[in-house]
Formats: structure tokens, sequence, C-alpha cells
């Protein structure tokens, strides 16, 4: 079949051999071009999960108000009132690698598809991204674009983006993470699967012209790491058009409020094979496509073209003949097209529903089973093995080396003020460029709290009094240490955050970004991060109702630290007030929450500033984090008046000294910290988790509060003065820190072109 | 109750917060879409924020040929209540019912941000509640909002006391730190911070109640005033 020397055309689209065998053997013939491209995209690692599937299986799905799990095109659960929210997390990382504007806004738009195809209107989005460091131009070229694109896109379709996380390390410097969560709000009612449901019911496809952008995005791009040839790639990269989605959106949820649709489905990676297979398999049909009814954007698309494209803002609807004038009706209205191009099948004598694909009247191109596709890729249990330097780098942490190696002492420089500064940057820089206001929900926006806090409402679903806190979380520097323990404490950081804001979680949505999958190392750092993260979810009662993974994130042979993203959803019973952010008062009494400690393995500390990436990381006691975030929650609410708090932030990232900077260049306001408080470098830059800085005018009353809790509190100082102090360590003006932190990502921006 | 259409184009996607803020001050808002030739019975228009037709070519200049727009045009001249917030603001100055153009903000990004600003003049419909030199803490949205116009336009809109808000400090670039202006009656008011995302504590401001209740005042003056001309014989 292939020419001498020239691999065969399976390999190219990315197929193994052994998979190119199962084709044969459940056809019982060679596939012909269309079907070998759709079995090619389908079965691809980004649709089919071939890799991470038999982990995912760990991870707690169930919970007494998920409407919907895993599977569908975002999870499902039910907040009270009749109302429910959608929510959804995806990578659009070796698409903003390449091509950083549209990567990222199409990631965006996607996203959003997943989440109004389940009936409801998204309102929230956000945006965890990873870069390599700021000192590389590449680098700097990806995060302005990327930062553009999501900004671009996001703001264009009317959907805010409230929040993100934001990291630098040179472990992304060749294929950094762009993610995306999204949130929406529906009526229950208004709450439809992606099924093809119904023989003779028709399929419609709505919106954008199919083009040839992002032909083999999901298996080309999506599915396998990067080399020299990179640039070669970019025509695999799709083009957004955020005014398409806008009309979208707005025709797909007016077909919805209507009940015309049975079943809906959005066109995403492996566009209409993807849509049409899946829809068929999960409602155990068969369909028929004619290719000549899709609308196309250029003359002489070939039917592999047609069936692969991935052309941007379209969805399939499932509609009754009956319905179908209607349909059409609504869609001219929003100025939306509309085409029917196939009908739902049932099954034959053996059961099976069909995908067959027709390039015009009685020339079949492909005709195989629908759930071939969509549900019977290959699983692989691919080998794991732990990294041969585990032990080693477990052995010694750094603080253990900084006590006892006086040498290292002299390499380092203790300008503790100076090693704060390179910490800290702000991204409220980032996140300016996002209309992060819209829809009137935005109580606690980004850079306010730990959490962002919205109120529970949507154009259609009206305010009942609750509210939503939203947080992403990561910790590649916890999990590059220890995949598992670093998976289980970014859980307990998400749900402290969540908790920070008033907020009971009640959902999560986990992407899973990690490197080349046929290296037993990243398979065995895939596999601890799920057990990790599964651990914890049982632990702090929170079902994980969708996720995402992305593998072959590497470049040059190079696995990426391996980076477990959590979304999490926390619900506000009631929400009468502002919850406090991160502020200071004068002369408000500042306390720690939580047991102190000095443990410095795996913090930003050790690696940036000690140049040692290296240590255990701090252990994690759920009994005493479920009692502290049990406590904030009360600060952040109904007892805030009570104990007159100010403020509250989580110690993270940076330790204490990073959590009171934050602090101080919020409220642009000092603070007095004493020695007997923190009494050392390591206890400044810690990284230990259930830790919580509180403002408070009452610190008495505080005490008192965590005493009766069983909450460790101490106190720390006193807010206030210009500057920020921590007695015998670190002093710094609170301007100084300003001028750091607010100029360091615009700068860098500045020079994005190199 | 006074009633006040709010513009639907494709591609707006602050209407239904601006329908929320003017409920809040007792006005009912009507959706217009902007296919539609008439506004209905209402008593003013507001056009919201957000990208009408995709800004494509630039933000409005596709708007102002919307069937909807020869309405607005002709209540705009009849005197009553016209006011664009953001990307209406731009609407506005393409369609010539505002004097200046607006262009991309000074450092070339998108800028969501809070921005104080100065009350210039009380005299138009989205100030006429508002006590002169009072500052407003307001929140800015968009890429398109460095208000540009010759001298002698500036010179006219100072010398007419056309100028109805200004930025305390300057976000975007705009000439005169001009935010919002008027035109010469008073009647037609465009700005670019967002009076309808600053109505409730639980939001962090309410400053912007106070241009809503400007709206709700005028748009009710205009409602009693218009009634008497429908009933009274045809003058010439």
């Amino acid at each position: 079949m292939s020419e001498q020397g020239a691999p065969p055309v399976h390999r190219r689209l990315g197929l193994a051999d052994d998979e190119f065998a199962s084709i044969v053997g459940l056809l019982g013939r060679e596939p012909t071009p269309v079907e070998l491209a759709m079995y090619s995209v389908m079965w691809s690692e980004h649709c089919s999960y071939k890799s991470s599937r038999v982990h995912l299986r760990r991870l707690p799905s169930e919970g007494e108000h998920v409407l919907v799990g895993p599977g569908e095109n975002a999870g499902v659960v039910d907040v009270g009132d009749g109302v429910a929210i959608a929510l959804r997390i995806e990578s659009h990382n070796h698409p903003s690698a390449i091509e950083p504007y549209q990567g990222a806004a199409t990631g965006v738009g996607g996203i959003l598809r997943d989440v109004f195809t389940m009936g409801a209107r998204p309102i929230a989005l956000m945006d965890p991204l990873f870069f390599g460091e700021l000192d590389d131009p590449r680098s700097r070229f990806i995060f302005d674009g990327v930062v553009r694109g999501i900004s671009g896109y996001g703001n264009s379709v009317g959907v805010p983006t409230v929040g993100g996380q934001l990291t630098f390390s040179p472990t992304y410097r060749g294929n950094p993470l762009v993610n995306v969560f999204c949130l929406g709000v529906l009526p229950v009612e208004r709450l439809v699967l992606g099924r093809a449901s119904g023989v003779g019911n028709l399929a419609v496809l709505l919106g954008s012209q199919t083009g040839r952008d992002g032909i083999g995005g999901v298996s080309v791009l999506a599915s396998a790491g990067f080399g020299a040839e990179d640039q070669a790639k970019r025509p695999s990269v799709q083009v957004g058009d955020p005014f398409e989605e806008k009309r979208l959106i707005e025709a797909s949820l007016d077909l919805l409020d209507q009940g015309l649709v049975v079943g809906i489905q959005d066109l995403g990676g492996a566009g209409l094979a993807c849509a049409t297979s899946e829809t068929a398999a999960r409602a155990g049909l068969g369909m028929t496509v004619d290719l000549p009814a899709v609308p196309r954007r250029e003359p002489g698309m070939s039917p592999v073209e047609i069936m692969t494209s991935e052309s941007q803002e379209r969805m399939l609807a499932i509609v009754r003949p009956d319905s179908l004038e209607q349909v059409l009706a609504t869609c001219a209205r929003h100025e939306v097209r509309a085409s029917v191009i196939g009908t739902v099948t049932g099954t034959g004598p053996d059961g099976v529903g069909r995908l067959v694909v027709r390039d015009g009247e009685g020339t079949v191109v492909a005709d195989v089973p629908a759930g071939s596709l969509a549900d019977e890729a290959p699983l692989y249990r691919r080998p794991l093995e732990p990294p041969s330097d585990l032990d080693a780098r477990r052995a010694t942490g750094p603080a253990a080396r900084l006590a006892a190696d006086a040498n290292r002492a002299a390499e380092w420089s203790f300008d503790l003020a100076a090693d704060l500064l390179a910490l800290a940057y702000d991204p409220a820089f980032v996140y300016r460029q996002y209309d992060h206001q819209l829809f009137l929900n935005t109580v606690l926006g980004p850079g306010e709290g730990d959490a962002t806090v919205l109120r529970l409402a949507a154009p259609g679903v009206p305010w009942q009094g609750k509210g939503l806190a939203l947080t992403t979380d990561a910790n590649p520097g916890w999990c590059a240490l220890d995949p598992r323990d670093g998976a289980a404490l970014t859980v307990a950081e998400a749900v402290l955050n969540v908790s920070l804001a008033g907020g009971r979680p009640v959902a999560a949505v986990d992407c899973l970004n990690f490197g080349n999958p046929e290296h037993p190392v990243v398979m065995w750092q895939l596999s601890e991060a799920i057990d990790g993260m599964a651990q914890a979810c049982r632990d702090f009662e929170v079902p994980v109702v969708g996720g995402n993974v992305s593998l072959y994130n590497e470049s040059n042979g190079a696995d990426i630290d391996p980076t477990p993203v959590v979304g999490l959803v926390g619900l506000i019973d009631r929400l009468e007030r502002r919850p406090p952010g991160i502020d200071l008062a004068e002369g408000a009494t500042l306390v720690l929450l939580g047991a102190r400690s000095d443990a410095l393995g795996g913090s930003r500390f050790a690696a940036e500033r000690m140049k040692e990436p290296a240590g255990p990381l701090p252990g994690l006691d759920v009994v005493a984090h479920l009692e502290l975030c049990a406590f904030v929650r009360l600060l952040a609410s109904e007892r805030a008046g009570e104990l007159a708090v100010v403020g509250l932030h989580d110690v993270s990232d940076g330790g204490l000294a990073l959590c009171l900077a934050e602090m101080c260049d919020r409220s642009a306001m000092g603070a007095v910290v004493g020695r007997e408080a923190v009494s050392s470098p390591a206890e400044l830059f810690s990284e230990a988790p259930s830790r919580v800085v509180v403002a408070t005018a009452d610190g008495a009353g505080l005490l008192e509060a965590a005493g009766a809790a069983g909450v460790p509190a101490t106190v720390l100082g006193t807010a206030g003065g210009d500057d920020l102090v921590v007695e015998g360590l670190l002093r710094l003006g609170v301007a100084e820190l300003h001028r750091a932190r607010s100029g360091r990502l615009a700068e860098a921006a500045a020079h994005a072109a190199g | 109750m006074t009633r006040v259409a709010v513009v639907v184009f494709p591609g707006s996607n602050c209407e239904h917060d601006v329908a929320a803020a003017l409920a809040a001050v007792g006005v009912e808002p009507v959706l217009v879409w902007h296919g539609e030739a008439t506004l209905g019975d209402v008593a003013g228009v507001v056009l919201p924020g957000g990208f009408a037709h995709g800004d494509y070519l630039r933000p409005g200049a596709i708007a102002r040929f919307s069937p909807v727009m020869a309405a607005v045009t002709e209540m705009a001249a009849e005197g009553a209540p016209v006011i664009g917030i953001c990307n209406g603001f731009q609407v506005l100055t393409e369609a010539g019912l505002l004097p200046g153009a607006l262009r991309r903000n000074e450092g070339l990004r998108f800028l969501c941000e809070p921005a104080s600003c100065r009350v210039r003049s009380a005299r138009s419909v989205l100030t006429s509640a508002c006590e002169p030199d009072q500052v407003l803490e307001l929140a800015i949205n968009h890429y398109e909002g460095n208000y540009t116009c010759d001298e002698a336009t500036l010179r006219l809109l100072v010398e007419n006391d056309q100028i109805a808000l200004t930025y305390e400090d300057n976000p975007n670039g705009s000439i005169g730190d001009i935010a919002g202006v008027s035109n010469e009656a008073g009647n037609v008011v465009g700005l670019m911070p967002h009076p309808e995302r600053a109505i409730s504590p639980l939001l962090g401001s309410t400053d912007g109640v106070v241009l809503m209740e400007s709206i709700a005042k005028s748009a009710s003056a205009w409602a009693g005033r218009a009634r008497r001309p429908a009933h009274a014989p045809v003058a010439n």
C-alpha cells in the first residue's frame, strides 16, 4: 500500500500498527480513507484517553447532587432552588505553543460550547496558565499572545473571565500549558444531553461553514510532543470567531428554551467524525451523514477533510422532523446558519448502530459501527516506573541543608527582601485585560480574595440569594517531587481557598497535564497524581464531575513537571454581604491560623532562590485541615462581623512572606511581625499547608474563637505603617514592593517581540 | 411605569445588566432587537455595551446601519433621552449623534478596571441627578475607549457644557480626560464607564445608581412632555 521507504498512511495519521490491525479486524476489511481518518482522530490520545482511562476510573465521581458525571460534555450538579451548575475544564496546550493567540482563543470557544451544549448559560471562565520564565523571549511572546487571545475571544463572546492561575517555570519553556475552566448556570429542566435519540430524527449542523482549518488537530498536534518541525504544524491550529460563537450561544439556548432539540453536541476536536459518532453511540443508534449538505468555506474539500475538520463555532442538534421549521426560523433570527446534514438511523439485526457517510446519492465513503469510533478505542496499561532518583530527591530537605551546611549560607544572599521581591508579581496586568464583571455577578473578583465569589444567577436565572466560590489550583513544584502528595495538597489548597470565601465545596473538575505517556516515569506520575487526588477528594467529600487529560507535553524529549490542575466550586448558601478579601486595616491584629512550620521542601523559595527543588513535602493532616476550613468558612460569612474580620489570606506559594506582601500591597499598608512569631527564613518562606493569615480588629476574640474550634492560632503582629517588617529578618517598603510587583508582567509583555 | 428601550445588536452583551439596573431605579426595560424598525412606546433608549456585529471593521461601524438606528436617530431629534454605554457610545459617534470618535486605548490593551470619574456637567440626561463635581467610583471595560476630536470640537464641547464626565486618572489617553459627552441639547449622551456595574454594595460600588436615576428622571420627564403634543393639534 505504501510507497517504498515512506511510512504507511495510518502511521502518518498517528495510528500504531496494532491499532491499524484492530481496525481491520473490527471491520473485516481494510478501512476506506474516510474511515481510516475518522479512526485516527477518534482513537487519538486526545479523544480516547487510551493511556489514562484505566487510571481515571479511580477518581470519585458520585455525589448526592451530581446530575451528570464524567463522560458527557460537562459535569452538572444540582445546587437547589431548581438551579444547576455545569462545569468543565480543558487544555489547549499544543495549539497555544504553536500559535498563542488563536490557540488560547479557540480554547475558550471550545469550552464554552461544552457548557452551553448542556443547556447552561456560561457565566464564568478561569484560565490556569503556565509559561517558561520571563527572561526567555519565546516565553514572553507566548505569554503575551495567550493573554491577548483569551482577552480578545472571551470579552467579545460576552462571558466574563473571573480568575485563574499564573505560573512561570523553566519546565514550560518548550511546552506552555493553557488550561481553561468554564462554569454555566441552568434551570434544571433545561438540562439536555448529547444524544441522537429517535430514529428518523434529523441531524442539523449549526454555525460556521466547514473549512480546512484544524484538520488532524487532535492527532497530529495534541497527541504528540514537540520537536524541531513545530512550525509545520501551524495549519493544524484552528481560527476562532467569537462573534459567530456569541450568536451560536444565543441561538442554542433559545432552541433549548423552546424545547426544540432532543439532543445537542458541540463540534470540537475531531469535528463531525466525533459529534456524529458520539451522539449516535450514546443513544445506541446509528446515523447517516450526507456530505454534500455540509456548508463549506471553500470548494474542492475532500470527504476526509469535511469529516475531520475542526472548524470552530459549530454545533450538531438532533431535532424531530416536525420541529425543523421552527428550528430553522429560530436560527435565522439569530443570524446562525442551520443545515440538515443527516438522519438518525436504527440498529441492524446485530443490534449495532452504524455511522454511514455518503458523498452524494449512493456513494458511501464510510460505514462503521458508531460505537467503535466513540467507545472502542484501545485501552492501554502502559508501563509505570518511578524515577531513579526519587529517594535521593526526597531524602534531604532544603531546610536541613540550610541549617547543616554553613558553606551554603555564603552562596545564598540572605537578602530576604530581595528574595521576596524575586518571587512576587501582580497578575493584575493579566486580569485587567479580561472583562471580569459582566452579568453583575462578580462579588469578589480576581486579586481580591483567595477564591472568586459570584452571585448564583444568569440572564434568565434570577438571583435567589446564593453564591458560588470558584478557584483553580495547581502546584507543579510539589508534584515534581511527589505527584501523589502534591496532587492531594493541591486539592487541599483548593478546598481551603473556597472555604476562605465562605463556600462549601460541591464539585471539582481536573485537568491532568503530563508528559509523554510512552515514558514509564510519566505514567507513574499520572497514576500517582490520580491516586493522591482521588484520596483527597474522598477525604474532603468532593465529587470529580469531569476532567481532561493532556499528554505529550514535552519538548525535545524533556517532559514537563507533572501539572494536575484542580477547578473547584463551592456553594455559599446565603451571600448577604461581600466576604472579606485579602485586605488589611490600620491597627488590625494579624493572626496565623494553623500550625507553625519551617518545612521548605517543594517551596518556591527552595526551588527558585536556593536552587534546591528537593526534599520531602510537608504533610497534610486531613482532620486539622477540615477543622481549619470549617472555621474560616464561618470567619468569611456569619461570624465575620462578630469577630471583626478585616481580611483573610491563605499561606501558599512564597509562604508567609508572600502572603503578607500581597495583603500589604492590596491595601497599600505595611505590617510589623514579631520575632517570636516568625523566627527563621525557613519559617518565613515555608509553604506548609493548612495555614491562613487573618487580619482582625478583635485579636483576643479571634484567639478565643479559634481555641474553641480547636484551630491553632499565633499572633503575628499588627498591620500599619509604610513597611512590611518581620523583625530580625526583613524590612521592605510597601511602595517599593508595589512597584516591583506591578511592573514585572507589564515589562515582560512590552518586550514580547523579543 | 416609564418604559425605556434597550437595543440588542447581535454581539451586544450588557443588555441584561442594563435592564436590571433600569429596573432597580423603577424603569421598565424593553429589549428591542436591532432588526426592528421602531422602538415601540418608550420614553428613552439605551444602547448597551458589548461587541455589536462583532466590532467588525471597527466598533459601531456596522451597527449604525442596523434598521433600529433610524428610530434611535428620530428619538434623539425629538429630544428623548438617548444613552450609549461603552459600545453604545461607539455606535452613537459612528452614527453622528455625538461628536468625536473612540480610538484604541493608549496602551494598546483591553482594560477592565475601576475608574474614578468626575461629573463635569449636570445638564445632561445622564447626570441631571448628580451634584456638579461629584466623583463617582465606576468601572471601565474596553479596548477602544480613547476619546478623540479636533481642537475646534473640543472648544465647542467646553463652551457648550457638553463634557458630562471626566476621568480623575486618565486610563486610556482620552483627550481632555473625557469619559462621557453629550450633544448640544444634552439629551444624547455617551460614556465609556459602565454605570450598571456599580449599583449594589455586593458588587463594590453604588455610585452608578445616581446616573441610572438621572436616566429614569429624564425619561419620565420626557414621557410627560411627549404626551401633550400627541393629543394637541399639529401646528403648521
